[in-house]
């Protein structure tokens, strides 16, 4: 069982960052429902608000490892040219979807789209951490900062669920792969 | 406590969504734009687009936040010029709008 450098990256990137940020609306919706639906009376203590606030800077901070480990690490080795004359592409999955009409859509729209909308989500997640860890308890008295809250913590959803599917269609039509050989696990000829 | 902190990160926010669209259609439509974005050259005008937004959403968001820290400020207006300039952000960094633009 082995993996490719490139391949691990893109896992981290993708699986790591991405997936475990996607995996913290659930609490995070829940959260902020809790705290800001006018029917609720629950008021954050001092802790509980600082508490939500470090929850959300822990999502900005993976939202800002996803973009930036997807623009400066997975990006480059997606976007390299061929040396003229290459006919295997697959070593090149920019050009190899490209290459083909029933698949280029996934780059001119997928990763054209992607490669923007994923930094909505590390800008919208940073200003929710910031109101949260400023106003903490005080969030129940400013109705509008509570609305703004939840309105961006729904467009960084969004932002990171398009990012993620794109980038797990891109993934499965044209893999970024190359570099050393991780040996995961050594098996058995049968 | 005054509302204007938050206030400036949310219009702050709005700025930069707004200029992240600009600059990513610029790139996109004008080839000197595209080559002065070019700041790294393996992720290409990306950096440039998403490293020159970032500065400019930071700046902003500090010039507010020094002129509204301890006032209180019409939310509901800042809550809206926001959601227009993210709505426009989100519009121009989408592909098939940019090529509608750019009338291809």
């Amino acid at each position: 069982m082995e993996i490719t450098l490139h391949d691990a990256v893109t896992v981290l990137h993708g699986m790591g960052f991405g997936g475990l940020l996607l995996l913290t609306f659930s609490g995070a919706g829940f959260a902020i429902y809790s705290v800001a639906m006018s029917g609720s009376n629950w008021t954050p203590t001092e802790r509980e608000g600082r508490f939500l606030g470090l929850y959300f800077s822990a999502m900005a901070g993976l939202a800002w490892l996803a973009v930036i480990a997807g623009a400066y690490l997975v990006y480059p080795w997606y976007r390299a040219r061929p040396p003229a004359g290459t006919t295997d592409l697959s070593g090149y999955p920019q050009r190899l979807l490209m290459s083909n009409p029933m698949t280029a859509g996934w780059h001119d729209i997928g990763m054209e789209w992607k490669e923007h909308l994923a930094w909505f989500a590390p800008l919208c997640l940073t200003a929710v951490a910031y109101i949260f860890l400023a106003y903490r308890g005080q969030l129940r008295r400013h109705k509008g900062l509570r609305e703004a809250a939840i309105a961006l913590l729904a467009l960084a959803f969004f932002a990171t669920a398009v990012a993620g599917f794109f980038g797990a269609m891109l993934n499965k039509n044209a893999p970024v792969r190359g570099g050393r050989t991780i040996v995961l696990m050594a098996g058995e000829k049968s | 406590m005054s509302n204007g902190k938050g206030a400036a990160a949310i219009l702050a926010l709005g700025i930069g969504a707004l200029v992240l669209g600009i600059f990513t259609l610029s790139g996109d439509a004008i080839p000197s734009a595209a080559r002065f974005f070019n700041v790294w050259n393996p992720t290409g005008p990306l950096s440039g687009v998403t490293g020159l937004t970032i500065i400019v959403w930071l700046i902003v968001w500090w010039l507010l936040a020094r002129a509204w820290g301890t006032r209180e400020v019409n939310l509901s207006r800042v809550n809206w010029a926001a959601g227009l300039m993210i709505v426009a952000g989100l519009l121009l960094t989408f592909p098939p709008v940019m090529d509608f633009l750019q009338g291809k």
